[in-house]
């Protein structure tokens, strides 16, 4: 025979529990109703502007006849300077991981970063651009005195096609110098990208 | 005795006795010395003899990479340094056939830093260097010289540019190349490349790089090809050949 008092101990804990479930179900659809409020609430994301597309000349190097040929792409480059010289030039590697290659490089993204250093007045002037290469396309890279020498002069060819301000170019490997690109090409120098003085600044480049 | 009195006379002690010693030491220097007493003469240092040194023809090669460096994977069971070695070996002997001395950088599979070869080239002094290289991609021969700026002969040169010096001589060797591997069959690819040892030899210097012969796409002859192999071999002992003969022909 359970006690009375037990009993009722019993149907009031049932009562207790009962009334915390809907408290906390009620509590739920609350902070659910809040977060959506906030988010109706916030301002909409901007849309990412659209990247005005260009005519850009790429110098595609071809490792049958050792040649370097200047074609045409229409693409869409950032307007900043420093993402525009390293989104052009991994379109450039594009190129050369697309199947039937003629310079074959089974690497996509292999520009890091490209910084750009005004030189000084005094020397010969135009920028100095610090093309930092990822391991990843070293690694990727073919080896040979013929085909490293190839995806360097294409590399500062297009960066200074489209970037004439570009007059002498550097190169790293993750950040650090490296003596060769993949055992025969020289990355220690400072390749001439032009000897030629770099043209006046534009009046959207002021 | 007072103090004071005792100072000048350390005084005047200390004064004769310095003029004593210069004294002597004036006497001394004019006397003759022993050598010259004994009638011997100075001696000289020999007259710098005007060495009267005959240029020798001699070529170096260089086989590219060796030891933990193997090169290019070329095929399976095939590495660069493997390659060249070997053409390396098998061109010195047809040379010295000939009587052409030849140096090589090196002569087994070891590992020399391009700062190591380079050196050893320019102690020989020689009339040519030719660094040998092999390679999977394109077709042919490709021939590279250093892509640096020619610049005049000077006493000192920079170690990372000594190649400026030597590069109209460095061209003109490589129009013998050139010539004597189209004599042969053999396609050339013409380039400059920036790469070590090549620019820090203080020689006429080119970059050999052999490549598979491919015609529309297809092999028509692998690196390993023993026939190919010959054909590039005897366009460069031609080269040398023709180097010697446009060499002893300077003046």
């Amino acid at each position: 025979m359970i006690p009375r008092y037990q009993r009722v101990l019993l149907w009031v804990l049932l009562l207790v529990s009962a009334v915390m479930a809907i408290f906390l179900i009620r509590m739920r659809e609350r902070a659910t109703d809040k977060l959506q409020a906030d988010a109706n609430a916030a301002s909409p994301l901007t849309p990412p502007s659209a990247m005005p597309t260009s005519d850009v000349v790429l110098m595609l190097a071809n490792d049958t006849d050792g040649s370097l040929v200047n074609t045409d792409r229409l693409i869409a480059l950032p307007a900043e300077p420093h993402a525009r010289a390293r989104y052009l030039l991994n379109q450039l590697l594009a190129e050369y991981a697309k199947p039937g290659s003629p310079h074959p490089i089974a690497v996509n993204a292999g520009v890091d970063d490209v910084f750009l250093v005004p030189l000084p007045a005094g020397t010969t002037g135009g920028t100095l651009a610090v093309v930092n290469l990822s391991s990843g396309l070293l690694q990727a890279h073919p080896s040979g005195i013929e085909t490293e020498t190839m995806t360097l002069l294409s590399l500062i060819g297009t960066l200074h096609a489209s970037m004439p301000e570009v007059t002498q170019v550097r190169f790293l490997v993750d950040g650090t110098p490296r003596d060769t690109l993949a055992g025969h090409a020289d990355l220690t120098r400072t390749y001439l990208a032009s000897s030629a003085a770099p043209p006046p600044p534009t009046a959207e480049a002021k | 005795m007072p103090a004071g009195e005792v100072r000048r006379v350390r005084f005047r002690l200390v004064r004769y006795l310095s003029l004593v010693v210069c004294a002597l030491a004036a006497s001394l220097s004019a006397f003759p010395s022993p050598l010259e007493q004994a009638g011997q003469q100075q001696p000289t240092l020999p007259p710098r003899s005007s060495a009267a040194v005959q240029p020798q023809f001699l070529i170096v090669l260089d086989a590219a990479h060796g030891g933990a460096d193997t090169g290019a994977h070329l095929a399976a069971h095939l590495d660069e340094k493997d390659l060249v070695l070997a053409l390396s070996i098998r061109l010195r002997s047809m040379l010295s056939a000939r009587g052409i001395p030849v140096a090589t950088t090196r002569e087994s599979d070891v590992t020399l830093p391009p700062a190591q070869r380079a050196a050893m080239a320019n102690a020989h002094k020689p009339a040519a260097c030719l660094i040998l290289h092999a390679s999977d991609s394109g077709s042919g021969i490709h021939l590279f010289t250093s892509s640096l700026p020619p610049a005049q002969p000077t006493t000192f040169l920079p170690w990372d540019q000594a190649q400026a010096a030597y590069l109209q001589k460095s061209l003109r060797w490589a129009a013998e190349i050139n010539s004597a591997m189209t004599h042969a069959g053999v396609p050339v690819t013409l380039g400059r490349t920036a790469m070590q040892p090549l620019d820090n030899m203080t020689c006429p210097a080119a970059a050999v790089e052999i490549a598979p012969l491919t015609k529309d796409g297809a092999m028509t002859a692998a690196l390993s090809d023993p026939d190919y192999q010959s054909r590039i071999l005897a366009g460069l002992a031609a080269a040398v050949e023709s180097w010697r003969r446009d060499w002893n022909a300077q003046p």
